[in-house]
């Protein structure tokens, strides 16, 4: 575990990590579904809804 | 050890916060109008807590996001939005709360205004540092995956309930300015600026209470810290055991026990105070 932390490269394999994730998002269609609530005023958000 | 007040020039931090602010809440005329941003922006998270629904707002809030997107019918995980949180944290951890989160500066601006008596801990502060992952697992995974309506889907329980980023960021402007939302105010909306004047009131008096207590976006990124490709360390050598960098940090964090600890929103006091220059930050391990 400790050799994990005081390696820079789990960081970096962590990021690649997320980098494939964000595409698989945006393969699957999440982007839309972001898109969809950020651009509708969220009335949960806001303390309406 | 003295209990003279320390002083460190945290303006240039500031600054950047307060421009980073600016840059991800540009959409000026919202605030004017009481209509959001609808550009092509907003399929873009931005990384701090940044309401989506605040009327200059030009990004979309990951935390929403990631309700929205396990919360509808069709998608039971965000890969996507947990993909661009993983990216940052696994770079950045916790500097994130310290210079890129516009509800982190507020906090930060609040606990400027002088109190007579500011609290810095207090017996039960350690284990309430706990509460900001049960309320990342219960009201942003949790609740929005199980907690549906007929069709299936959940609601923002966090955004919801709680996140008062949300009623000052969104809430507050947008019933000032439309008056249709103001005849549609309700108990929720009571309740919301209940939890927004408790945190202002307590971010005048303890440093950083949401996120110390409450941020599911920080607890998120503390799990980050020890293992993030920027990150802080102690010259053992340089380090002359002063104790100055531990009374400087207002998360109440040790840099020397633990340089990377989970409370440490890297605001950087520790590295400016420290009178051997024995704290660093960077990419490097050692």
């Amino acid at each position: 575990m400790k050799k994990l932390t005081e390696t820079k490269w789990t960081g970096v394999v962590l990021a690649g990590a997320g980098i494939l994730m964000i595409i698989f998002g945006i393969y699957r269609g999440e982007m839309s579904v972001v898109f969809t609530k950020a651009v509708n005023i969220c009335m949960e958000c806001i303390g309406i809804g | 050890m003295d209990n003279k007040k320390i002083k460190i020039n945290e303006w240039p931090r500031h600054g950047i916060q307060a421009l980073w602010a600016a840059l991800t809440n540009s959409h000026v005329s919202g605030f004017v109008t009481g209509k959001i941003y609808t550009g092509k922006l907003k399929n873009v998270c931005v990384p701090g807590l940044n309401c989506y629904s605040c009327p200059g707002a030009t990004g979309a809030c990951p935390i929403g996001s990631f309700q929205a997107v396990i919360g509808s019918w069709n998608f039971k995980m965000a890969y996507y939005i947990v993909g661009f949180l993983i990216f940052i944290g696994a770079l950045l951890g916790r500097l994130v709360c310290g210079f890129l989160c516009p509800f982190g500066l507020i906090q930060d601006l609040l606990n400027k205004i002088p109190f007579p008596k500011k609290i810095r801990t207090f017996r039960g502060d350690k284990l309430l540092r706990k509460l900001k992952y049960v309320i990342l697992l219960v009201f942003v995974v949790l609740m929005p995956l199980f907690v549906v309506d007929i069709m299936g889907q959940g609601s923002p329980y966090f955004c919801k309930l709680i996140c008062p980023a949300g009623t000052l960021e969104g809430g507050l402007p947008l019933v000032l300015l439309n008056k249709s939302m103001r005849s549609a105010v309700g108990w929720l909306y009571v309740w919301k600026n209940t939890i927004l004047v408790i945190t202002i009131i307590l971010s005048i008096i303890i440093y950083r209470p949401f996120c110390k207590y409450i941020c599911p976006l920080g607890a998120f990124y503390s799990v980050f810290n020890k293992v993030s490709v920027f990150r802080y360390r102690v010259d053992a050598e340089k380090c002359v055991h002063c104790g100055k960098c531990a009374k400087a940090c207002q998360m109440e964090v040790n840099p020397v026990e633990n340089p990377n600890s989970l409370e440490c929103i890297r605001c950087g006091r520790c590295k400016k105070i420290c009178p051997t220059q024995a704290i660093q930050c960077g990419t490097k391990r050692k």
